[in-house]
């Protein structure tokens, strides 16, 4: 995964104006970001996912090149290593691949995360391996994503890897989907190449749950539509990547309809001042909240209205997803930590019975009948796997239903009966109220993560 | 319909989220503070996950014994003003018993005492959580961090065996002996806790703030004069205009030349830079791997 920073450097350069260029040697400087600017914005978080010599490694380099978010002293050490290494070009790899095994063997094992920011985003990277043996790093890289990154050579088209890629993005729940057509310099920077790929990226996507498409025409190594926009693609008219990471509009993908207020913990201050001062903290899933709204406490039933909403010493007039809030309600009714706070005309399903698609993330294979510890929201329970309906092979979407051995990386339905009901929404509905997680009662590890698609009929 | 909230106070909610879980899901978690920024910041937002209640937990502090004086007197009015508990695991008292024995020379540091140190504090307390205010920007061994850090009985970090962590769903379950290490600002950068740090108008020692003060030069690293650093019979000690990066033991931590002396120059400098904040840092140019290293054997 070589990686060629000092070729990155050579032509960031060059689209310096020569003055530009002797102030930036001489104090490096970005555009200051005033105390202003920085209120102003938003978080991003990607993923990408790719393999060796698809490219990725240098697109990510470019972006935090070009936004001065690799540092003279990371650059220096990474320098040093590759030649220690014997390696021909800056090694890149090797800002990402922080652990010993990784450095040794060459390879990513983990879900890296890089920052950078420019003006008017901050930006989280998820950067996972692509590999078919890596599908649950991608799977926790996708979790909390609200973008992701697919890497197309132009040479090569669509391969099993795109698909794959793309697939997890779209189980996810992944609002936007950005495909990379990389390497254009590579078939002459043709029109008919791009829109070939384009057509067929479009079919198969068809067969998925995406809302939102996007291609660009690139050359991450040259620094064609990354930053800066290419004299060699005149024909694209459409952003640059850099420019459609910082305007794509991602605030409605929160879902700010359905209130889910999942309660994490009782505030209760035992103090002189505050005596009778009741709150429950939690973050808010789903919604917004007002004082004055009347709210239902599941599973008890009781009804009440919100009387403040607390954040540290200050009561705010709204709050919504994804904010972490105290709520005070005009009566004391009985709640506790795993209980939910909903409105009365906007109930989530309340059921002991199941159905996900769950990807395994555990050498010892998914049990059929066999009890897990289980979280969701802030509740805690536990559940007995009831049925495997099928497996799916990620490559081509289609079910398998002779083999239904449920092993690492492997995703499948399957239907769960929980010791007690869960309040939930289908995870197409709701990332956060529609998600949860198995874990090994004897090993205490998370071995699965599961999207919920719905109610199972009983059994 | 569509509402955003600006990227502090998304990363801040997360932080508040995170600590809140620690609360709900350990017996006896624990703050490891160790009054630079990041665990003022830490503090910070325990502080507002719980009020008006106060911090439910105390907050730990490893004192190498080599302290800026500012550093100590900061963190005994914060906690005045919190009414929070603290604990104090000595590094110098644990010399004097002998259970850890000093480094020799001039480049002699006290941050490898520090993680038996910190090891055994936790083990008397019998804390089953420590919250720590590392970030995954720091450095490249902690970019790999989870939020709910597992460590075996002995305290050591298994990086190649981490536990998968998605959504927001924290999995805290342990077996006997078994503790975690938590950092609920992995997701902040530099930039991002000082401008938190002015948004919130928090209060921090005046040694983040540019200041004149006797330092010498050191394989190219600007170091304070105090009574605990060995000046070798060369070294020219120089008055500077500077200011921390980072605040840890005074031996090792780099000052860097700068006039920033209020919110707003820190921030525009801290933007501007092309250097990590741990490029000051000795205990981290020991070797290419070294905070990996420390972090297996339980450091944080």
């Amino acid at each position: 995964m070589s990686f060629e920073l000092d070729k990155i450097k050579e032509e960031s350069s060059n689209h310096q104006s020569n003055k530009e260029q002797e102030k930036m040697q001489e104090t490096t400087t970005q555009e200051p970001i005033s105390s202003e600017d920085y209120l102003n914005m938003e978080l991003l978080r990607f993923t990408t996912a790719g393999s060796v010599d698809d490219g990725k490694s240098t697109l990510i380099g470019r972006l935090l090149y070009d936004s001065k978010s690799i540092y003279e002293d990371t650059y220096e050490a990474v320098k040093s290593s590759s030649e220690k290494r014997g390696d021909e070009n800056i090694n890149l790899a090797l800002v990402t691949d922080g652990l010993k095994a990784e450095r040794e063997q060459g390879i990513t094992i983990d879900v890296a995360y890089r920052y950078f920011s420019t003006p008017i985003r901050k930006f989280i990277i998820a950067d996972t391996p692509g590999h078919i043996q890596y599908t649950r790093n991608m799977v926790t890289g996708a979790s909390t994503a609200n973008l992701a990154l697919i890497m197309i050579d132009a040479r090569n088209g669509i391969v099993e890897q795109t698909k794959r890629h793309s697939l997890i993005a779209s189980l996810l729940g992944i609002p936007h989907i950005v495909v990379c057509i990389n390497k254009m310099d590579l078939v002459e920077y043709e029109q008919d190449a791009y829109e070939k790929i384009r057509k067929e990226y479009k079919e198969f996507a068809g067969k998925l749950n995406v809302k939102d498409v996007r291609f660009i025409p690139m050359s991450a190594l040259n620094g064609d539509n990354i930053v800066h926009r290419s004299d060699k693609m005149t024909w694209y008219n459409g952003p640059t990547l850099m420019y459609l990471l910082e305007h794509i509009y991602i605030a409605s993908d929160q879902n700010l309809i359905d209130v889910r207020f999942p309660v994490q913990s009782v505030i209760r201050p035992h103090s002189e001042e505050h005596h009778d001062y009741r709150a429950y903290g939690g973050r808010i899933a789903g919604g917004t909240l007002r004082p004055g709204d009347k709210v239902v406490a599941l599973p008890s039933g009781f009804t009440s209205h919100i009387k403040t909403i607390d954040f540290g010493n200050d009561s705010i007039m709204e709050a919504h997803t994804p904010m972490s809030v105290s709520i005070t309600l005009t009566d004391n009714i009985d709640i506790s930590r795993g209980d939910m706070i909903v409105r009365e005309d906007n109930l989530p399903y309340q059921s002991q019975d199941i159905e996900v698609m769950v990807c395994w993330m555990n050498e010892r294979p998914l049990q059929l009948q066999g009890k897990y510890a289980l979280m969701h929201t802030t509740k805690s329970v536990r559940c007995i796997v009831k049925d495997i309906k099928y497996k799916m092979n990620i490559n081509t979407l289609s079910r398998l239903t002779d083999d239904k051995t449920i092993g690492l990386n492997d995703i499948g339905r399957v239907s769960l009966r929980t010791t007690e009901a869960l309040f939930y929404d289908s995870y197409r509905r709701n990332r956060n109220t529609g998600s949860l997680v198995l874990i090994d009662e004897t090993t205490n590890v998370t071995v699965g993560a599961c999207m919920i698609i719905g109610e199972s009929s009983a059994m | 319909m569509s509402k955003s909230i600006n990227h502090l106070r998304e990363l801040e909610s997360e932080g508040i989220y995170v600590i809140r879980e620690v609360a709900a899901q350990f017996e006896n978690p624990a703050l490891l503070f160790s009054g630079g920024k990041d665990s003022i910041v830490m503090t910070h937002l325990a502080h507002k996950a719980f009020y008006p209640g106060k911090i439910p937990f105390p907050l730990v502090h490893i004192d190498t014994g080599h302290n800026f004086p500012e550093t100590i007197a900061f963190r005994d009015s914060l906690m005045d003003k919190l009414g929070a508990k603290l604990v104090v695991g000595s590094v110098q008292e644990a010399i004097d018993a002998g259970k850890v024995v000093e480094e020799k020379g001039y480049t002699a540091l006290r941050n490898g005492l520090q993680t038996p140190v910190l090891l055994e504090t936790l083990e008397i307390g019998k804390y089953d959580a420590a919250l720590g205010g590392a970030r995954r920007d720091e450095e490249k061994a902690r970019a790999k961090e989870r939020f709910f850090s597992h460590r075996d009985e002995f305290g050591q970090w298994d990086p190649k065996n981490q536990r998968p962590e998605l959504w927001n769903l924290f999995n805290g379950k342990k077996n006997v002996g078994e503790h975690f290490r938590i950092f609920p600002i992995s997701n902040w950068t530099e930039l991002d806790v000082w401008q938190y740090i002015a948004l919130e108008k928090i209060d921090i020692p005046n040694l983040y703030m540019s200041h004149k003060r006797d330092c010498v030069v050191r394989d190219g690293v600007i170091l304070a004069v105090t009574p605990f650093l060995n000046l070798k019979p060369d070294e020219k000690v120089e008055e500077m205009t500077v200011r921390f990066r980072t605040i840890g033991d005074a031996t090792c931590t780099g000052a860097t030349l700068s006039d920033a002396a209020d919110m707003d120059s820190i921030i525009k400098e801290v933007a501007m830079t092309r250097q990590t904040e741990r490029g000051g840092r000795a205990d981290d140019k020991r070797s290419e791997t070294s905070m990996e290293d420390r972090k297996k054997l339980g450091y944080f």
